[in-house]
Protein backbone atom coordinates (compact mmCIF):
# COMPACT_ATOMS: atom_id res chain seq x y z
CA UNK A 1 0.00 0.00 0.00
CA UNK A 2 3.18 1.96 0.90
CA UNK A 3 4.04 2.43 -2.61
CA UNK A 4 0.91 3.93 -3.60
CA UNK A 5 1.50 6.80 -1.53
CA UNK A 6 5.64 7.09 -3.34
CA UNK A 7 3.71 6.94 -7.02
CA UNK A 8 4.16 10.51 -8.35
CA UNK A 9 -0.01 12.23 -8.91
CA UNK A 10 1.08 13.16 -12.41
CA UNK A 11 0.80 9.20 -13.06
CA UNK A 12 -2.46 8.52 -11.19
CA UNK A 13 -5.08 6.49 -13.71
CA UNK A 14 -7.98 8.87 -13.63
CA UNK A 15 -10.87 6.38 -11.97
CA UNK A 16 -13.08 4.88 -15.16
CA UNK A 17 -16.78 5.14 -15.39
CA UNK A 18 -18.56 2.05 -15.18
CA UNK A 19 -19.71 0.65 -18.25
CA UNK A 20 -23.38 0.72 -16.64
CA UNK A 21 -23.04 4.79 -16.03
CA UNK A 22 -21.27 5.01 -19.65
CA UNK A 23 -24.39 3.52 -21.13
CA UNK A 24 -27.00 5.66 -19.60
CA UNK A 25 -24.41 8.53 -20.66
CA UNK A 26 -24.59 7.52 -24.78
CA UNK A 27 -27.95 7.49 -24.39
CA UNK A 28 -28.61 11.18 -23.54
CA UNK A 29 -28.20 12.92 -26.71
CA UNK A 30 -30.09 10.91 -28.73
CA UNK A 31 -32.89 11.45 -25.84
CA UNK A 32 -32.64 14.71 -25.61
CA UNK A 33 -32.92 15.17 -29.55
CA UNK A 34 -36.57 13.00 -28.59
CA UNK A 35 -37.53 15.77 -26.28
CA UNK A 36 -36.44 18.26 -28.43
CA UNK A 37 -38.30 17.29 -31.64
CA UNK A 38 -41.15 16.18 -29.34
CA UNK A 39 -41.32 19.94 -27.74
CA UNK A 40 -40.53 21.67 -30.54
CA UNK A 41 -44.06 20.32 -32.72
CA UNK A 42 -46.06 21.00 -29.41
CA UNK A 43 -44.39 23.82 -29.27
CA UNK A 44 -45.99 25.21 -32.34
CA UNK A 45 -42.43 25.82 -33.87
CA UNK A 46 -42.66 22.78 -36.15
CA UNK A 47 -45.28 22.05 -38.26
CA UNK A 48 -46.90 18.81 -37.85
CA UNK A 49 -47.77 18.45 -40.84
CA UNK A 50 -44.17 18.45 -42.38
CA UNK A 51 -42.85 16.62 -39.71
CA UNK A 52 -45.38 14.81 -36.96
CA UNK A 53 -44.32 14.60 -33.16
CA UNK A 54 -42.77 10.85 -32.06
CA UNK A 55 -45.77 10.42 -30.10
CA UNK A 56 -47.71 10.72 -33.01
CA UNK A 57 -45.37 8.85 -34.88
CA UNK A 58 -45.60 6.41 -32.63
CA UNK A 59 -49.21 6.03 -32.36
CA UNK A 60 -49.98 5.74 -36.50
CA UNK A 61 -47.23 2.62 -35.50
CA UNK A 62 -49.48 1.01 -32.95
CA UNK A 63 -52.40 1.54 -34.99
CA UNK A 64 -51.18 0.14 -38.12
CA UNK A 65 -49.82 -2.69 -36.21
CA UNK A 66 -52.78 -3.61 -34.40
CA UNK A 67 -54.72 -3.03 -38.01
CA UNK A 68 -51.93 -5.71 -39.03
CA UNK A 69 -51.14 -3.58 -42.17
CA UNK A 70 -47.73 -2.35 -40.37
CA UNK A 71 -46.54 -6.06 -40.34
CA UNK A 72 -47.49 -7.30 -43.49
CA UNK A 73 -44.96 -4.47 -45.26
CA UNK A 74 -42.12 -5.26 -43.05
CA UNK A 75 -42.76 -9.12 -43.78
CA UNK A 76 -42.63 -7.94 -47.40
CA UNK A 77 -39.87 -6.37 -46.97
CA UNK A 78 -37.85 -8.59 -45.17
CA UNK A 79 -38.49 -11.24 -47.18
CA UNK A 80 -36.98 -9.02 -50.26
CA UNK A 81 -34.14 -8.70 -48.10
CA UNK A 82 -33.20 -11.90 -47.04
CA UNK A 83 -33.79 -13.75 -50.63
CA UNK A 84 -31.80 -10.33 -52.48
CA UNK A 85 -29.01 -11.11 -49.38
CA UNK A 86 -28.93 -15.03 -50.03
CA UNK A 87 -28.41 -14.95 -53.57
CA UNK A 88 -26.02 -11.96 -53.59
CA UNK A 89 -24.01 -13.06 -50.93
CA UNK A 90 -23.68 -16.97 -52.15
CA UNK A 91 -22.82 -15.73 -55.36
CA UNK A 92 -20.50 -13.19 -53.98
CA UNK A 93 -18.87 -16.27 -51.65
CA UNK A 94 -18.46 -18.68 -54.19
CA UNK A 95 -16.86 -16.56 -56.78
CA UNK A 96 -14.79 -14.62 -53.61
CA UNK A 97 -13.86 -18.42 -52.79
CA UNK A 98 -12.79 -19.55 -56.07
CA UNK A 99 -11.10 -16.31 -56.94
CA UNK A 100 -9.12 -16.39 -53.78
CA UNK A 101 -8.20 -19.82 -53.74
CA UNK A 102 -7.15 -21.05 -57.30
CA UNK A 103 -4.79 -18.75 -59.57
CA UNK A 104 -7.18 -19.42 -62.82
CA UNK A 105 -10.53 -18.18 -60.99
CA UNK A 106 -8.21 -15.35 -59.81
CA UNK A 107 -7.62 -14.43 -62.99
CA UNK A 108 -10.83 -15.09 -65.11
CA UNK A 109 -12.84 -13.60 -61.69
CA UNK A 110 -11.69 -10.91 -60.08
CA UNK A 111 -10.51 -8.57 -62.77
CA UNK A 112 -14.31 -8.39 -64.50
CA UNK A 113 -15.70 -8.25 -60.85
CA UNK A 114 -13.40 -5.73 -59.81
CA UNK A 115 -14.40 -3.11 -63.30
CA UNK A 116 -18.03 -3.80 -62.71
CA UNK A 117 -17.84 -2.69 -58.84
CA UNK A 118 -17.25 0.99 -60.31
CA UNK A 119 -20.66 1.00 -61.43
CA UNK A 120 -23.00 2.78 -59.43
CA UNK A 121 -25.52 -0.81 -58.86
CA UNK A 122 -28.35 1.61 -58.04
CA UNK A 123 -27.99 3.15 -61.02
CA UNK A 124 -28.65 0.13 -62.59
CA UNK A 125 -32.34 0.60 -61.86
CA UNK A 126 -33.81 1.71 -65.58
CA UNK A 127 -31.62 -0.82 -67.03
CA UNK A 128 -33.01 -3.06 -64.12
CA UNK A 129 -36.35 -2.29 -64.69
CA UNK A 130 -36.27 -3.16 -68.90
CA UNK A 131 -34.86 -6.18 -68.20
CA UNK A 132 -36.53 -7.71 -65.15
CA UNK A 133 -39.58 -5.17 -64.80
CA UNK A 134 -41.02 -3.21 -62.15
CA UNK A 135 -41.92 -6.44 -59.84
CA UNK A 136 -40.59 -8.51 -56.60
CA UNK A 137 -37.06 -9.38 -59.51
CA UNK A 138 -36.38 -5.32 -59.35
CA UNK A 139 -36.01 -5.53 -55.77
CA UNK A 140 -34.47 -8.42 -55.05
CA UNK A 141 -31.95 -7.98 -58.19
CA UNK A 142 -31.06 -4.63 -56.43
CA UNK A 143 -30.51 -6.18 -53.29
CA UNK A 144 -28.68 -8.98 -54.26
CA UNK A 145 -26.32 -6.70 -56.15
CA UNK A 146 -25.49 -4.58 -53.27
CA UNK A 147 -24.67 -7.43 -51.01
CA UNK A 148 -22.61 -8.84 -53.85
CA UNK A 149 -19.50 -6.80 -54.21
CA UNK A 150 -18.95 -6.50 -50.45
CA UNK A 151 -18.77 -10.16 -49.81
CA UNK A 152 -17.33 -10.94 -52.67
CA UNK A 153 -14.18 -8.36 -51.76
CA UNK A 154 -13.93 -9.27 -48.16
CA UNK A 155 -14.24 -13.36 -49.06
CA UNK A 156 -10.83 -12.60 -51.42
CA UNK A 157 -8.96 -10.31 -48.88
CA UNK A 158 -9.71 -12.72 -45.96
CA UNK A 159 -8.09 -15.95 -48.11
CA UNK A 160 -5.51 -13.81 -49.67
CA UNK A 161 -4.31 -12.47 -46.15
CA UNK A 162 -4.12 -15.62 -44.10
CA UNK A 163 -0.87 -16.06 -43.10
CA UNK A 164 0.87 -18.02 -45.44
CA UNK A 165 3.15 -19.68 -42.07
CA UNK A 166 -0.15 -20.95 -40.77
CA UNK A 167 -0.25 -22.85 -43.78
CA UNK A 168 3.23 -24.43 -44.20
CA UNK A 169 2.73 -25.61 -40.26
CA UNK A 170 -0.29 -27.19 -41.21
CA UNK A 171 1.14 -28.99 -43.67
CA UNK A 172 4.19 -29.94 -41.63
CA UNK A 173 0.99 -31.29 -39.32
CA UNK A 174 0.37 -33.65 -42.26
CA UNK A 175 -3.26 -31.63 -42.68
CA UNK A 176 -4.05 -32.62 -46.67
CA UNK A 177 -5.11 -29.61 -48.56
CA UNK A 178 -8.79 -29.98 -48.00
CA UNK A 179 -8.08 -30.10 -44.26
CA UNK A 180 -5.81 -27.14 -44.86
CA UNK A 181 -8.95 -24.81 -46.18
CA UNK A 182 -10.90 -25.93 -43.58
CA UNK A 183 -8.71 -25.95 -40.37
CA UNK A 184 -6.96 -22.63 -41.64
CA UNK A 185 -8.44 -20.68 -44.53
CA UNK A 186 -12.14 -21.10 -43.58
CA UNK A 187 -11.55 -20.10 -40.39
CA UNK A 188 -8.92 -17.02 -40.96
CA UNK A 189 -10.95 -15.80 -43.91
CA UNK A 190 -14.26 -15.55 -41.03
CA UNK A 191 -13.70 -12.02 -40.00
CA UNK A 192 -12.91 -10.69 -42.68
CA UNK A 193 -16.08 -12.41 -44.10
CA UNK A 194 -17.92 -11.04 -41.61
CA UNK A 195 -17.07 -7.57 -42.19
CA UNK A 196 -18.44 -8.39 -45.56
CA UNK A 197 -21.46 -9.76 -44.45
CA UNK A 198 -21.93 -6.58 -42.09
CA UNK A 199 -21.31 -4.14 -45.30
CA UNK A 200 -24.06 -6.48 -47.48
CA UNK A 201 -26.25 -5.55 -45.20
CA UNK A 202 -26.33 -1.99 -44.92
CA UNK A 203 -25.76 -1.91 -48.79
CA UNK A 204 -28.56 -4.19 -49.01
CA UNK A 205 -31.23 -2.27 -47.24
CA UNK A 206 -29.96 0.50 -48.39
CA UNK A 207 -31.11 -0.78 -52.58
CA UNK A 208 -34.14 -2.14 -50.89
CA UNK A 209 -35.54 1.25 -49.66
CA UNK A 210 -34.58 2.68 -53.57
CA UNK A 211 -36.39 -0.46 -54.98
CA UNK A 212 -39.36 -0.64 -53.00
CA UNK A 213 -39.65 3.23 -53.93
CA UNK A 214 -39.91 2.44 -57.83
CA UNK A 215 -43.37 1.05 -57.66
CA UNK A 216 -44.79 -1.66 -57.00
CA UNK A 217 -47.11 -3.69 -54.19
CA UNK A 218 -46.45 -4.28 -50.27
CA UNK A 219 -43.05 -3.89 -48.33
CA UNK A 220 -42.54 -0.90 -46.56
CA UNK A 221 -41.12 1.49 -49.72
CA UNK A 222 -44.96 1.01 -51.05
CA UNK A 223 -46.49 2.06 -47.07
CA UNK A 224 -44.59 5.40 -47.38
CA UNK A 225 -45.33 6.32 -51.21
CA UNK A 226 -48.61 5.83 -50.30
CA UNK A 227 -48.87 8.08 -47.76
CA UNK A 228 -47.19 10.21 -49.10
CA UNK A 229 -49.99 10.56 -51.89
CA UNK A 230 -52.46 11.22 -49.17
CA UNK A 231 -49.85 13.62 -47.15
CA UNK A 232 -50.10 10.86 -44.41
CA UNK A 233 -46.44 12.05 -42.67
CA UNK A 234 -46.69 10.06 -39.60
CA UNK A 235 -46.71 6.70 -42.42
CA UNK A 236 -44.04 8.19 -44.08
CA UNK A 237 -41.75 8.86 -40.87
CA UNK A 238 -43.36 5.34 -39.46
CA UNK A 239 -41.73 3.87 -42.69
CA UNK A 240 -38.35 5.64 -41.99
CA UNK A 241 -38.17 4.45 -38.25
CA UNK A 242 -39.20 0.58 -39.39
CA UNK A 243 -36.24 0.83 -41.55
CA UNK A 244 -33.68 1.98 -39.40
CA UNK A 245 -35.07 -0.73 -36.81
CA UNK A 246 -34.75 -3.17 -39.26
CA UNK A 247 -31.04 -2.48 -40.10
CA UNK A 248 -30.11 -2.52 -35.89
CA UNK A 249 -31.70 -5.38 -35.81
CA UNK A 250 -30.04 -7.48 -38.25
CA UNK A 251 -26.93 -5.55 -37.34
CA UNK A 252 -27.04 -6.88 -33.68
CA UNK A 253 -28.25 -10.20 -34.84
CA UNK A 254 -24.65 -10.17 -36.84
CA UNK A 255 -22.60 -9.24 -33.92
CA UNK A 256 -24.23 -12.29 -31.52
CA UNK A 257 -22.86 -14.65 -34.34
CA UNK A 258 -19.87 -12.84 -34.67
CA UNK A 259 -19.35 -13.27 -31.00
CA UNK A 260 -19.80 -17.01 -31.33
CA UNK A 261 -17.96 -17.69 -33.79
CA UNK A 262 -14.79 -15.35 -33.49
CA UNK A 263 -14.68 -16.17 -29.95
CA UNK A 264 -10.82 -16.49 -30.58
CA UNK A 265 -10.40 -12.81 -30.93
CA UNK A 266 -11.48 -11.86 -27.53
CA UNK A 267 -8.27 -13.44 -26.23
CA UNK A 268 -6.54 -11.07 -28.49
CA UNK A 269 -8.28 -8.17 -27.56
CA UNK A 270 -7.77 -8.56 -23.91
CA UNK A 271 -3.92 -8.07 -24.26
CA UNK B 1 14.58 -47.33 -51.08
CA UNK B 2 17.05 -46.75 -48.21
CA UNK B 3 18.87 -48.84 -46.41
CA UNK B 4 17.08 -49.64 -43.05
CA UNK B 5 20.09 -49.05 -40.87
CA UNK B 6 20.13 -45.51 -42.49
CA UNK B 7 19.21 -42.55 -40.04
CA UNK B 8 15.63 -40.47 -40.38
CA UNK B 9 17.00 -38.57 -42.90
CA UNK B 10 19.64 -38.43 -45.44
CA UNK B 11 19.71 -35.60 -48.42
CA UNK B 12 22.49 -36.01 -51.28
CA UNK B 13 23.06 -32.86 -53.89
CA UNK B 14 20.75 -30.69 -52.35
CA UNK B 15 20.75 -27.21 -54.63
CA UNK B 16 18.29 -24.28 -54.34
CA UNK B 17 18.88 -20.90 -56.18
CA UNK B 18 17.00 -18.14 -55.74
CA UNK B 19 16.73 -16.02 -59.10
CA UNK B 20 20.44 -16.25 -59.82
CA UNK B 21 21.57 -16.07 -56.52
CA UNK B 22 22.56 -19.95 -55.40
CA UNK B 23 22.10 -20.38 -51.89
CA UNK B 24 22.60 -24.49 -51.45
CA UNK B 25 24.77 -25.88 -54.18
CA UNK B 26 25.52 -29.54 -53.38
CA UNK B 27 24.87 -30.40 -49.65
CA UNK B 28 24.81 -33.60 -48.47
CA UNK B 29 23.50 -34.17 -45.07
CA UNK B 30 22.67 -37.15 -43.28
CA UNK B 31 21.22 -37.90 -39.40
CA UNK B 32 21.76 -41.19 -37.44
CA UNK B 33 18.34 -41.94 -35.27
CA UNK B 34 18.72 -40.31 -32.02
CA UNK B 35 21.24 -38.19 -33.15
CA UNK B 36 21.17 -34.12 -32.38
CA UNK B 37 23.00 -32.11 -35.26
CA UNK B 38 22.85 -28.57 -34.92
CA UNK B 39 22.92 -26.65 -38.08
CA UNK B 40 25.40 -23.18 -37.82
CA UNK B 41 26.08 -20.50 -40.47
CA UNK B 42 26.06 -16.93 -40.95
CA UNK B 43 22.82 -14.96 -41.73
CA UNK B 44 21.57 -16.19 -45.46
CA UNK B 45 23.95 -18.82 -45.63
CA UNK B 46 21.09 -21.19 -46.57
CA UNK B 47 20.33 -22.84 -43.16
CA UNK B 48 16.62 -22.50 -43.36
CA UNK B 49 16.24 -23.42 -46.70
CA UNK B 50 18.22 -26.75 -46.17
CA UNK B 51 15.81 -27.11 -43.02
CA UNK B 52 12.56 -26.20 -45.61
CA UNK B 53 13.85 -28.78 -48.13
CA UNK B 54 14.59 -31.30 -45.69
CA UNK B 55 10.59 -30.62 -44.12
CA UNK B 56 9.19 -31.38 -47.60
CA UNK B 57 7.91 -27.47 -47.74
CA UNK B 58 10.41 -27.04 -50.60
CA UNK B 59 9.13 -27.93 -54.33
CA UNK B 60 11.88 -25.93 -55.84
CA UNK B 61 14.98 -27.38 -54.71
CA UNK B 62 17.21 -30.07 -56.74
CA UNK B 63 18.49 -33.26 -54.99
CA UNK B 64 17.98 -36.25 -53.40
CA UNK B 65 16.20 -36.38 -49.82
CA UNK B 66 14.80 -39.40 -47.89
CA UNK B 67 13.58 -39.27 -44.69
CA UNK B 68 11.77 -42.26 -42.95
CA UNK B 69 9.20 -42.40 -39.85
CA UNK B 70 7.66 -39.52 -38.34
CA UNK B 71 8.74 -35.98 -38.87
CA UNK B 72 7.87 -32.98 -36.99
CA UNK B 73 8.10 -29.40 -37.29
CA UNK B 74 9.23 -26.52 -34.31
CA UNK B 75 9.57 -23.18 -36.16
CA UNK B 76 10.89 -19.76 -34.86
CA UNK B 77 7.54 -18.53 -34.49
CA UNK B 78 5.21 -20.98 -32.78
CA UNK B 79 2.93 -20.78 -35.40
CA UNK B 80 0.05 -21.76 -33.67
CA UNK B 81 -3.77 -21.62 -35.11
CA UNK B 82 -5.09 -18.99 -33.39
CA UNK B 83 -8.78 -20.12 -33.91
CA UNK B 84 -8.16 -23.21 -32.10
CA UNK B 85 -7.65 -23.94 -28.27
CA UNK B 86 -4.64 -25.65 -27.16
CA UNK B 87 -4.98 -28.65 -27.33
CA UNK B 88 -7.36 -28.59 -30.82
CA UNK B 89 -3.55 -27.38 -32.08
CA UNK B 90 -1.43 -29.95 -30.76
CA UNK B 91 -4.06 -32.70 -31.94
CA UNK B 92 -3.90 -30.95 -35.63
CA UNK B 93 -3.98 -33.17 -37.85
CA UNK B 94 -3.08 -36.30 -35.66
CA UNK B 95 -5.19 -39.47 -35.69
CA UNK B 96 -5.68 -42.55 -34.19
CA UNK B 97 -7.18 -44.29 -30.85
CA UNK B 98 -6.72 -42.11 -27.34
CA UNK B 99 -5.96 -39.25 -28.93
CA UNK B 100 -7.16 -36.95 -25.88
CA UNK B 101 -4.89 -39.13 -23.68
CA UNK B 102 -2.18 -38.53 -26.15
CA UNK B 103 -2.48 -34.97 -26.04
CA UNK B 104 -2.96 -34.34 -22.64
CA UNK B 105 0.26 -36.21 -21.97
CA UNK B 106 2.12 -34.26 -24.22
CA UNK B 107 1.02 -31.42 -23.03
CA UNK B 108 1.90 -32.45 -19.16
CA UNK B 109 5.91 -33.10 -20.79
CA UNK B 110 6.17 -29.31 -22.17
CA UNK B 111 4.60 -28.59 -18.19
CA UNK B 112 1.28 -26.74 -19.87
CA UNK B 113 -1.68 -29.62 -18.62
CA UNK B 114 -3.85 -26.71 -17.67
CA UNK B 115 -3.93 -24.47 -20.41
CA UNK B 116 -5.07 -27.22 -22.82
CA UNK B 117 -8.42 -25.19 -23.28
CA UNK B 118 -6.77 -21.96 -23.29
CA UNK B 119 -6.46 -19.67 -26.59
CA UNK B 120 -3.11 -18.70 -27.97
CA UNK B 121 -3.86 -15.49 -27.76
CA UNK B 122 -3.50 -16.13 -24.00
CA UNK B 123 -0.28 -17.64 -23.66
CA UNK B 124 2.91 -15.85 -23.16
CA UNK B 125 5.40 -16.57 -26.15
CA UNK B 126 7.64 -19.09 -24.28
CA UNK B 127 4.27 -20.92 -23.11
CA UNK B 128 3.10 -21.45 -26.60
CA UNK B 129 6.52 -22.22 -28.24
CA UNK B 130 6.19 -25.01 -25.20
CA UNK B 131 3.04 -25.77 -27.42
CA UNK B 132 4.55 -26.13 -30.39
CA UNK B 133 7.02 -28.45 -29.21
CA UNK B 134 4.07 -30.61 -27.83
CA UNK B 135 2.63 -30.41 -31.05
CA UNK B 136 5.52 -31.86 -32.45
CA UNK B 137 5.52 -34.48 -29.93
CA UNK B 138 2.43 -36.12 -29.96
CA UNK B 139 3.21 -36.95 -33.70
CA UNK B 140 5.93 -39.48 -32.14
CA UNK B 141 8.35 -37.95 -34.37
CA UNK B 142 11.37 -39.77 -35.81
CA UNK B 143 12.75 -36.60 -36.51
CA UNK B 144 12.14 -33.33 -35.31
CA UNK B 145 13.75 -30.26 -37.41
CA UNK B 146 13.73 -27.06 -35.47
CA UNK B 147 14.11 -23.60 -37.21
CA UNK B 148 15.89 -21.63 -34.34
CA UNK B 149 13.40 -23.07 -32.15
CA UNK B 150 14.13 -20.53 -29.20
CA UNK B 151 14.97 -17.43 -31.38
CA UNK B 152 12.23 -15.39 -30.10
CA UNK B 153 12.26 -16.11 -26.87
CA UNK B 154 14.09 -13.73 -23.96
CA UNK B 155 17.28 -14.94 -22.48
CA UNK B 156 15.60 -16.98 -19.18
CA UNK B 157 13.15 -18.85 -21.16
CA UNK B 158 15.82 -19.92 -23.43
CA UNK B 159 17.78 -21.12 -20.79
CA UNK B 160 14.31 -23.05 -19.22
CA UNK B 161 13.66 -24.44 -23.25
CA UNK B 162 17.02 -25.62 -23.87
CA UNK B 163 16.70 -27.56 -20.38
CA UNK B 164 13.35 -28.93 -21.64
CA UNK B 165 14.67 -29.92 -25.12
CA UNK B 166 17.24 -31.94 -23.97
CA UNK B 167 14.91 -33.47 -21.43
CA UNK B 168 12.55 -34.53 -23.87
CA UNK B 169 15.22 -35.99 -26.31
CA UNK B 170 16.71 -37.91 -23.69
CA UNK B 171 12.79 -39.43 -23.05
CA UNK B 172 11.74 -39.90 -26.29
CA UNK B 173 15.00 -40.64 -28.47
CA UNK B 174 14.45 -38.69 -31.32
CA UNK B 175 16.87 -37.49 -33.96
CA UNK B 176 16.81 -33.43 -34.44
CA UNK B 177 18.47 -31.74 -36.67
CA UNK B 178 18.24 -27.56 -35.28
CA UNK B 179 18.69 -24.59 -37.17
CA UNK B 180 20.70 -21.95 -34.68
CA UNK B 181 22.87 -19.12 -35.17
CA UNK B 182 24.16 -19.68 -31.64
CA UNK B 183 27.39 -21.12 -30.96
CA UNK B 184 26.48 -22.18 -27.59
CA UNK B 185 22.72 -23.72 -28.14
CA UNK B 186 24.68 -25.75 -30.16
CA UNK B 187 27.29 -27.03 -27.77
CA UNK B 188 24.74 -27.28 -25.17
CA UNK B 189 22.19 -29.26 -27.35
CA UNK B 190 24.01 -31.08 -30.02
CA UNK B 191 25.97 -34.33 -30.41
CA UNK B 192 27.19 -33.55 -33.77
CA UNK B 193 28.05 -29.63 -34.84
CA UNK B 194 27.62 -28.57 -39.31
CA UNK B 195 28.48 -25.32 -40.86
CA UNK B 196 27.05 -24.00 -43.49
CA UNK B 197 29.26 -21.82 -45.87
CA UNK B 198 29.43 -20.98 -49.43
CA UNK B 199 26.15 -23.17 -49.86
CA UNK B 200 27.78 -26.58 -49.14
CA UNK B 201 28.39 -28.29 -45.37
CA UNK B 202 31.56 -26.68 -44.61
CA UNK B 203 32.57 -28.38 -41.03
CA UNK B 204 31.33 -31.33 -40.05
CA UNK B 205 32.69 -32.08 -36.42
CA UNK B 206 31.27 -33.93 -33.39
CA UNK B 207 31.02 -31.87 -30.17
CA UNK B 208 33.57 -33.20 -27.91
CA UNK B 209 31.66 -33.03 -24.52
CA UNK B 210 30.56 -35.25 -22.07
CA UNK B 211 26.67 -34.94 -20.67
CA UNK B 212 25.25 -33.43 -18.95
CA UNK B 213 26.78 -30.31 -20.12
CA UNK B 214 27.44 -26.51 -19.31
CA UNK B 215 29.24 -23.30 -20.15
CA UNK B 216 31.47 -23.07 -17.28
CA UNK B 217 32.73 -26.97 -18.26
CA UNK B 218 36.24 -27.42 -19.46
CA UNK B 219 36.55 -27.68 -22.57
CA UNK B 220 33.64 -25.67 -23.65
CA UNK B 221 35.60 -22.65 -23.73
CA UNK B 222 38.07 -24.23 -26.35
CA UNK B 223 35.23 -25.89 -28.65
CA UNK B 224 33.01 -22.50 -28.27
CA UNK B 225 36.77 -20.08 -29.68
CA UNK B 226 37.21 -23.15 -32.38
CA UNK B 227 33.81 -22.77 -33.47
CA UNK B 228 33.62 -19.06 -33.63
CA UNK B 229 37.10 -19.02 -35.78
CA UNK B 230 35.35 -21.29 -38.30
CA UNK B 231 32.24 -19.14 -38.42
CA UNK B 232 34.74 -16.25 -38.70
CA UNK B 233 33.75 -14.55 -35.47
CA UNK B 234 37.26 -13.37 -34.03
CA UNK B 235 37.03 -14.23 -30.44
CA UNK B 236 38.61 -10.71 -28.32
Amino acid sequence: MTTLLTRPPSLRVPPRRRPAARRWLRAVTPLALLAGWEGGVRGGLLDPDKLPAPSAVLETGWRLALEGTLGEYLLDSVQRAVLGLLIGGLLGLALGTLAGLVRLGDDLVDPTVQMARMLPHLGLVPLLIIWVGIGESLKVTLVALGAFFPIYLNTYSGIRNIDERLVEAARTCGLSSLERIWHVVVPGALPSLFLGVRLAFAAGWLSLVVGEQVNGQGGLGFMMMEAREFSQTDVVVLGLVAYALLGLVSDLLLRLGERRLLAWRHGLRAR
Amino acid sequence: MAARTAGPVTATGVRRAFGDTVVLDGVDISIAAGEVVALLGGSGSGKSTLLRILAGLDGEATGDVSTTGATAVVFQEHRLLPWKRVAANVALGVRGPALRERVDAALEEVGLADRRDAWPAELSGGQAQRVAFARALVREPDLLLLDEPFGALDALTRLRMQTLFGRLRATHGFAALFVTHDVDEALLLADRVLVLDGGRIAEDRPVPLPRPRAVDMPGFGASRRSLLDLLNVPVG
